[in-house]
């Protein structure tokens, strides 16, 4: 009550200088920033838009085509498949990889000798690896003309499975990803189960609980923002997924298709075959499944409250 | 008795974590120490030889090297440089800009200012790919594309790094200081630069490094935006070698399998580097997004 008092009050009065230079200079100390974000993001995104809302073909000219490149899109079995692929990817691959780095996490915080900061630093380490190289780095690993898969499993007496096969290359990319990027959720998990005040261990710990019971009901629900936070990360990275299977294109003997993902399926499109229209649209329609896939994601995990 | 039960009934437990450490550790090495060794091979042994994860015929690593630092002109060290200044610059300048921005976000109160950050945090959830292609339309009809500005500008926008450096600069720089510092007659500038800077230290070496590390690694927008190899970044220059080597497998002259791994493991080195020196900063900083 006091607080809306306060607030009524406020308006009434007239701004004193001293407030209105406060909140000039508060605007310069996000100009910079915000020019950037209306040039680059805000432009880009309208603009995709506008294009999408054209077509251009090479006897018509550019003509208005209203929402029939949506019609086309959400019709068009490349993009579909492509969409139903990186949604598939992800339902599978994100909890594999929460599932690998809160395990390595919670096992790091436990320990505190010289070779735990050794795994932490070597296990986070892909990360700064960029995806391209990491991507071509397992694309050696699989070859069977240069590949340890060939010999390893040769010794058993076994073919190797060929991980970029159109049957495999799933799997195989779920390698790849998960390679790159558990370190990385890994280390912020961590920092996270640090910043944990351990006197709650101390309490746990006398009333009786083991340190499975400490880790399943103290320590996961107490990082729970930063696996919201990893999770949202994942799905933004995994549903515009590009870099990886572009670069394993040419070593897959043709199993990445130029529709694979939507996101290679918008790159051919527009340098490619040059339609730019077309790929717009599919490009916007694309970031607003991500948009609202992860909106509705935020939406449903804060409604259930503390329970993961 | 009573005193050393608990100690071996402790023990199979650490062995387990140890194992179980052990083999993460050898999984995430792995390939970087197969491309270490395979940077010591000639193409023959490349391709035949004994194990592709244990060193076999001679050591090759310097003449790789040397093939590659010479191989079409030095075109791998104009490589290297151009993400070098592609990353610097870009990443710095978004730094910059989400530091200035954090802080004002954080520590002034202006009309706005809710609803801008709202919109702020909803922009995070916009896949940067899909502003890749209107964009390269935008630049094409400005003359941009193919210019070390087609790289560097859109690599200004971190939306992300102004969610972390608002979150640490509410945290870690007290009002009471500010407030000090102004009657003491110091200037918005002058109190952000000596005051606040300095506290907001962990996050913004984080901010850099994820900047740094995001454009150095970035591939879809230097892969469409630049079409003349002389101003590649590393990922697309590797790029090109590798759908090159896979169309005539390593035919002509010198195997570009090769150039292709040493030039692999020789890129990966800087940011390797970084990282480890590094360390103390960002290893708390990684943490700020998700303590909110």
């Amino acid at each position: 009550m006091a607080d809306t008092a306060t607030r009524l009050v406020i308006p009434k009065r007239k701004q004193t200088a001293r407030e209105r230079r406060h909140s000039r200079t508060g605007w310069l100390f996000i100009a910079p920033f915000g020019v950037v974000f209306v040039v680059f993001l805000v432009t880009p995104l309208a603009y995709a838009f506008y294009l999408s809302l054209f077509s251009k073909g090479l006897a018509t000219g550019t003509a208005f085509a209203g929402i029939n490149n949506y019609v086309r899109a959400f019709t068009d079995a490349s993009f579909l498949k492509g969409v139903w692929f990186v949604v598939r990817f992800s339902l599978v691959l994100i909890p594999v990889q929460m599932l690998v780095s809160l395990a390595a996490a919670l096992v790091l915080d436990n320990l505190t000798n010289r070779f735990a900061r050794f795994a932490r630093l070597m296990i986070f380490l892909p990360y700064a690896v960029p995806a391209v190289i990491g991507a071509l780095m397992w694309g050696f690993l699989y070859s069977p003309s240069f590949g340890p898969l060939e010999q390893i499993f040769g010794a058993f007496g076994a073919d190797a499975p060929f991980l970029l096969s159109p049957d495999n290359i799933f799997y195989g990319l779920m390698n790849v990803v998960t390679w790159q990027w558990a370190g990385y959720y890994m280390i912020i998990i961590y920092a996270a189960l640090r910043g944990i005040d351990p006197t709650i261990y101390e309490a746990a710990k006398i009333d009786g609980a083991n340190s499975w019971q400490v880790a399943l009901r103290i320590k996961i629900p107490m990082v729970r923002s930063a696996l919201v936070l990893i999770l949202v990360f994942a799905l933004i990275g995994t549903l515009q997924f590009f870099t990886e299977p572009q670069v394993l294109g040419p070593v897959a003997n043709g199993t990445i298709t130029p529709d694979f993902t939507p996101n290679i399926y918008a790159f051919n499109l527009a340098f490619k075959y040059a339609q730019f229209n077309y790929a717009s649209a599919i490009s916007f329609s694309l970031g607003a499944i991500v948009f609202v896939g992860v909106y509705i994601f935020l939406f449903a995990t804060r409604k259930r409250g503390s329970v993961l | 008795m009573a005193i050393t039960a608990p100690h071996t009934a402790r023990k199979p437990r650490h062995v387990i974590t140890y194992v179980f450490l052990g083999i993460l550790v050898v999984y995430f090495l792995i390939p970087l120490w197969f491309l270490f060794v395979a940077s010591t091979k000639d193409a023959p042994s490349l391709f035949g030889g004994d194990s592709a994860l244990w060193f076999s015929g001679d050591f090759n690593l310097f003449t790789n090297l040397s093939n590659l630092v010479t191989y079409n002109d030095g075109i791998y060290l104009r490589w290297i440089g151009n993400s070098a200044l592609y990353a610097f610059v870009g990443g710095l300048g978004a730094t910059v800009l989400a530091v200035l921005a954090g802080y004002g976000f954080a520590k002034y109160k202006f009309r706005g200012r809710d609803l801008s950050f709202a919109i702020l945090l909803g922009s995070v959830m916009v896949p940067l790919t899909a502003l890749v292609i209107p964009t390269f339309v935008l630049f094409s009809e400005l003359g941009l594309t193919d210019t070390i500005w087609a790289v560097i500008l859109p690599s200004l926008l971190s939306p992300f790094g102004v969610y972390l450096m608002r979150v640490y600069a509410a945290e870690a720089v007290p009002d009471e200081l500010l407030d000090a510092a102004r009657v003491d007659g110091a200037g918005a500038l002058r109190t952000f630069v000596q005051v606040a800077l300095p506290l907001m230290r962990p996050a913004v070496v984080t901010v850099l490094l994820l900047s740094v590390v995001g454009t150095w690694n970035n591939y879809f927008l230097p892969l469409a935006m630049l079409s003349n190899s002389q101003l590649y970044p590393i990922t697309v220059g590797i790029g090109l070698w590798q759908g090159l080597a896979a169309q005539n497998n390593g035919g002509s002259g010198v195997s570009l399998w090769t150039l292709i791994i040493i030039g692999s493991l020789i890129s990966i080195i800087p940011l390797i580097v970084a990282f480890l020196s590094l360390q103390k900063y960002w290893q708390g900083g990684l943490a700020i997004g998700s303590l909110k």
